[in-house]
Parts: C-alpha cells; sequence; structure tokens
C-alpha cells in the first residue's frame, strides 16, 4: 500500500522530501551504514590520535598473539596491528574517496550529456561506456600502474578513470526522465542556454544520485586497491589495508598462524563496502521507490492487490 | 534469421572488433608511445653508453618514427608474435600458452561451481522470500560479495592448508607415478584455487539470480501455474527459471571481467602456474613483454566471451534484438 500512497503524492512535494538526511533517517539499514562509515572516516581523519603505538617501531615480540597490551597482536616486525590498522584505514580511505571523486567527474559528465542531448551524442557516449564495461577492470588497472611506478596519485587515477561507467549509466536514465519534466521544458522554452539548464536544473536534481554512486564508488576503489596493493603495486612507503594483507601474505604469517595479522584487514573493507552500499541503496531506493518493486523486492504473489499490476499505478 | 536479428549480430561483432582494435592501441601507447614509459627505461642500465643506448634502441626497433612503430606492431601481432620475455628469453606465446591451459580447467571449476550454488541459492532465496533461509542467504552473499579476493583465498589457506595443498599445481616431490596419481595430485591443489574463485562469484550470482527469480514470481503465468496446483519443483523449472535465465546469462557475462581479476589474485595467493600468476610475476620483474602480452590475452578473451554471451542471450530470447 505504501506504493500507491507515494504515487499520490505529488512531484513537488517529493523533490521536497528528498533530503539527503531524511532518506537515511528513514531508511535504518542505510543509517547503520552510514553510522559505520562515519566512525571509519573519523578513526581515518584522527589516525595519529587514534593509534595506540607507532606504525615504525616495534613495539612487542615477533607475531605476539592479541593481549591487554597489543589488542590485535603484533607483525612480523613487532608492530601493532591495531595501530596499523588505523593508520592504513586513513591510507586506504583516502584512495578510495580521491579515486570516486576522479571517478565522478567523466561519470557525471557522460551521464548528463548523454541522457541530456540523446541521439547520436548519446549513442556514442554509450558505445565509449560499453567498452569500459567490457574490458577487465584489473588487469587495465594493473598495466597502468605498473607502467608508471608505484605511487599513490598513479594507483588513485588508475582507479578513478575505470570506475564511472555506472554512475554515467544512472546518471543518464534519471537525466532522461527529467528532460521530459514540466520544469526542465519550462526553463528552455523561456530561453534558457543548455549549460543553464544542465547545471542549475538538471544537476541539483541528480546530485543525490551523484553522491549514492559515488558512495558505491568510493567501496570500490577501496576493494580495488587492496587488490592492487596486494599485487605489489601499492605506494611502498604508505601503510594501507591492502600493503597489511600483503605483507602477511609475504612475510608467512600464515604458515606461522599468526591469524592476527590477517583477518582484521580483510574486515575492515569488507565492513565499509557493506556500508557503503547500504548507504548508497538506501539513498537511490528513497529517490526512487520503484526500484523497491523492481530490484530489491519482488510484487509478491501472496499478498497480491486485486487493482491491476502494482508497478502500473506508479 | 530475419534481418533484424542479422543487423543486431553483424553489430556485436562490429562492436567487439572495434573494442579489440581500442585495446591492442591502447596496450602500445602505454607501453611503448608514452614518453619516459616500460621500453623506453630499457636504456636507463646504470652506467649506458650512447652506443649501447643505440644498439638497444635498435634491437628493440626503438629507432623508427612512432606511427611506423605502431605499424609495425600490429603486423608482429597479426602474426602471433607477442615478443620475447626479458627474464627466460623465450618467446611471449611460447610461455603464456602453457599457463593458458593451466588457468582455464582452475577458473572453469571454479566459475560452474560459482554458478550451480549461485543458482541454487539465489533461487531458493527468492522462494523463500522475506523468511529466514532468505535473509541467510542474502546476507551471507553481500558479505562474500565484499570480503578482497586475495583475503578470501588466503582464509582458506589458514583454515584448510592443513589438509589441502595450497601452492603450485603438483607435488615437486612426487617424483615419477602414474599419469594418472599425477592428475589426482594436480586436481587435488586444484580444489582450494577453485573454491576460492567460486566464493568470490558466488555472492554476486546468488544477487542476481535472486533478483531475477523474483522479477518473475510475480508475473501472472506463475500465479496461474500455482492456482492449477503444480508442484513447486516444476513451477521452479519449467516456468520461472527459464523465463529469468535472459538477465541472468546478461549479468554472468557482464562479470567475466569479474572473473578474469578474480582469477588472477587468486592464482597469486595459491602460485597456481596460470595467466594471473604470469602478470604478477612479470609485474614484480618487470617483465613488460610478458605483461603486455598476458593483458592482451586476458583482455581479448574477456571481449570474445562477450561476444559469445550476446549470442547466446540472442538465442534464448530473440526480442534481444530489437
Amino acid at each position: 500500500m505504501s506504493e500507491l500512497d507515494t504515487a499520490s503524492v505529488t512531484e513537488e512535494q517529493r523533490s521536497q522530501r528528498s533530503g539527503l538526511g531524511t532518506l537515511l533517517v528513514k531508511h535504518r539499514a542505510g543509517l547503520i551504514g552510514g553510522l559505520i562509515l562515519l566512525v571509519f572516516v573519523i578513526l581515518a581523519v584522527g589516525a595519529p590520535l587514534f593509534a595506540p603505538f607507532s606504525t615504525t617501531t616495534a613495539s612487542g615480540g615477533v607475531f605476539a598473539p592479541p593481549s591487554a597490551r597489543h589488542w590485535l597482536g603484533t607483525n612480523d616486525g613487532g608492530i601493532d596491528m591495531l595501530s596499523l590498522l588505523i593508520q592504513g584505514g586513513r591510507i586506504s580511505m583516502l584512495v578510495g574517496f580521491a579515486a570516486a571523486l576522479v571517478a565522478a567527474i567523466p561519470g557525471a559528465l557522460v551521464g548528463i550529456l548523454s541522457g541530456y542531448f540523446g541521439g547520436a551524442v548519446d549513442t556514442v557516449l554509450m558505445r565509449i561506456t560499453d567498452f569500459f564495461l567490457v574490458i577487465p577492470v584489473i588487469p587495465v588497472m594493473i598495466v597502468i600502474a605498473a607502467v608508471w611506478g608505484p605511487s599513490l596519485l598513479h594507483l588513485i587515477i588508475a582507479i578513478g578513470v575505470l570506475l564511472w561507467t555506472s554512475t554515467a549509466r544512472v546518471l543518464r536514465a534519471q537525466v532522461k526522465t527529467l528532460r521530459q519534466r514540466t520544469f526542465v521544458r519550462r526553463a528552455v522554452n523561456l530561453g534558457a542556454s543548455r549549460t543553464r539548464v544542465m547545471t542549475r536544473h538538471i544537476l541539483p536534481h541528480v546530485a543525490p544520485l551523484l553522491i549514492a554512486q559515488t558512495v558505491v564508488t568510493m567501496a570500490l576503489a577501496i576493494f580495488y586497491e587492496t587488490a592492487l596493493a596486494f599485487l605489489g603495486l601499492g605506494d611502498p612507503t604508505a601503510v594501507s589495508w591492502g600493503t597489511i594483507i600483503e605483507d602477511a601474505f609475504l612475510r608467512t604469517a600464515i604458515s606461522t598462524g599468526a591469524w592476527w595479522a590477517i583477518v582484521p584487514p580483510g574486515l575492515c573493507v569488507a565492513l565499509v563496502v557493506i556500508s557503503a552500499y547500504l548507504v548508497g541503496q538506501s539513498i537511490e531506493e528513497g529517490l526512487n521507490p520503484r526500484l523497491r518493486v523492481a530490484n530489491i523486492a519482488p510484487r509478491s504473489w501472496r499478498v497480491r492487490p486485486l487493482v491491476g499490476r502494482g508497478t502500473e499505478a506508479l | 534469421m530475419n534481418t533484424r536479428t542479422l543487423d543486431y549480430v553483424i553489430k556485436r561483432i562490429g562492436f567487439s572488433f572495434l573494442t579489440v582494435f581500442v585495446v591492442l592501441t591502447f596496450n602500445f601507447v602505454l607501453f611503448r608511445a608514452l614518453p619516459g614509459s616500460a621500453v623506453t627505461d630499457l636504456s636507463r642500465v646504470p652506467n649506458a653508453t650512447p652506443a649501447l643506448r643505440h644498439a638497444l634502441a635498435q634491437q628493440f626497433g626503438l629507432a623508427q618514427p612512432k606511427w611506423q612503430q605502431y605499424f609495425i606492431y600490429l603486423k608482429q601481432l597479426a602474426h602471433g608474435n607477442l615478443g620475447v620475455s626479458y627474464i627466460n628469453g623465450l618467446p611471449v606465446w611460447h610461455n603464456l600458452r602453457a599457463d593458458l591451459f593451466n588457468t582455464i580447467p582452475m577458473v572453469g571449476l571454479g566459475t560452474t561451481l560459482a554458478i550451480i550454488f549461485g543458482i541454487w541459492s539465489g533461487v531458493t532465496a527468492a522462494w523463500r522470500w522475506h523468511r529466514p533461509a532468505d535473509y541467510l542467504l542474502t546476507n551471507s552473499s553481500i558479505a562474500f560479495y565484499s570480503f578482497p579476493t586475495q583475503w578470501l583465498g588466503l582464509m582458506l589457506v589458514l583454515l584448510f592448508g592443513r589438509f589441502l595443498p595450497t601452492t603450485g599445481m603438483n607435488n615437486a616431490f612426487a617424483v615419477g607415478g602414474s599419469t594418472l596419481s599425477r592428475l589426482g595430485d594436480t586436481l587435488q591443489h586444484m580444489v582450494l584455487p577453485a573454491i576460492a574463485v567460486a566464493l568470490t562469484l558466488y555472492g554476486q550470482y546468488t544477487l542476481v539470480v535472486r533478483s531475477a527469480v523474483l522479477e518473475v514470481l510475480g508475473e501472472d503465468y506463475v500465479l496461474t501455474a500455482r492456482a492449477k496446483g503444480l508442484p513447486a519443483r516444476t513451477i521452479l523449472r519449467r516456468y520461472v527459471l527459464r523465463n529469468a535465465l535472459l538477465p541472468i546469462v546478461t549479468l554472468i557475462a557482464l562479470s567475466i571481467g569479474y572473473v578474469v581479476g578474480g582469477a588472477l589474485l587468486v592464482e597469486t595467493v595459491f602460485t597456481w602456474p596460470g595467466i594471473g600468476l604470469a602478470v604478477y610475476q612479470s609485474v614484480l620483474s618487470r617483465d613488460y613483454p610478458m605483461l603486455q602480452g598476458a593483458f592482451l590475452i586476458l583482455t581479448l578473451s574477456v571481449v570474445m566471451l562477450n561476444l559469445v554471451a550476446d549470442l547466446i542471450s540472442l538465442k534464448l530470447d530473440p526480442r534481444v534484438a530489437e
């Protein structure tokens, strides 16, 4: 029934209610995800304050198991794992955030231009997007990072330039429908230039969607950062969750049975990725209640409404 | 095959060829044309004399103008010449052919496992929608989807390393023995890496199948089938799965690139001597011809598999062409 209620809300009312804060509060999963992300961001920003020990000098025995002094034990160099994890989160989150920003630019540009102009522009841009969808991401990132040499900046660019496709596709679909809306047509008929319509009318309406996509891209970027760091393509001078896993792998943490040197970074990555997905999905669902019907939940045949099909009412 | 279908097939093939061409060009630009790139670094030997630099440039064909190098590169590729490995001096294709034959069975087994279990749990989750089984399967899929691939592999080593071999493809100390026992040994070595590949894909496949099946479960003909009193198994198999197959095939096709990336990490963890390990080792030893060759083979196989998946979708549902 809630779908039908939403349908009766007018367009203006709906756009008024689509503030980010309201959306997150209405979706509990998104709220939890947001809180977890917030904790990680705070830990990352204040890493030097929170890390109990130095990440460069030994503060315990080699592969010392978790204890009251070292909550997560120490690694092969006697360095406190908890401090490494907090410092590593700083770099991982930085790479993720920066790469997501790099990806947001072509994503928004291609999505808006493609959706707004349609026709030949759309065809060309979508073929380019298809191309990026087909090529395997990790090998391309590897060759870029390998040829340029390992550094954080190279990593950020190599990841960012490959992760804009889904943003472009989602935005394009949204812009296509926006283009038909009254306020856009009104602006066009009043003689607003294309640039003005796109930046002043279209962009603000797709902004929440862009943010949702960027949050998800950030998670993906962190995921890929660990992969590249694991293959020895991370910045050798910076500790990240990826390099912690790499070090544990290369320095026999497994044959020593030092699970504490390898389990926590993976869990952190997974936690950030899941939270980001929850936040991204809540924003998208809140913006477009139809997604609930089409994607997440079925038009259940158990409690099927008698009047027509649920989706048509929308 | 009507004209519209033919049109579609030609378009897809054309797009694939264009993609291949762009990939080849990207490969050339990245490795040879950019200033200070890999091959030009070759002459950066300590104390290199101008004569040595000149000789190296001559030997690797770097003296000609770039556009000429580009055509020579394309011509050599057309002859199947991927260059010579810096490390062992053998032709790259010769090295990679053996790796490819090691990768295919392991990744094939892993992907097949992921598809079987993904379909099973996706259908189960959809059938038990919003009940404990659904929550359990969906949430565990999201978790598996979020764990870094290499980390999942390392967890398998940590948990099962005592019972199963975790490195390489054969027991190096088992000299002799019959072909059958060698095959059994290889299979044993294949178990953990294949499971690691399967686990990384399992989550994604379950979620895809679940939402595709949920979509179909809402259709009127499913309601009719239930009203007729058909057993659940028949409804799922004859009515639901058949119609859910199309989005499943499309999404599995899109995940092929992901499979390749995942396999690369898994091979590195388990030192499985495939293309992925070749990529890792050539990155470590800066063996650029090998890296280029492996990159080309990986990318081209993904493009080709995508084309095959497109054609399968067309076969499943001719309306795709419209």
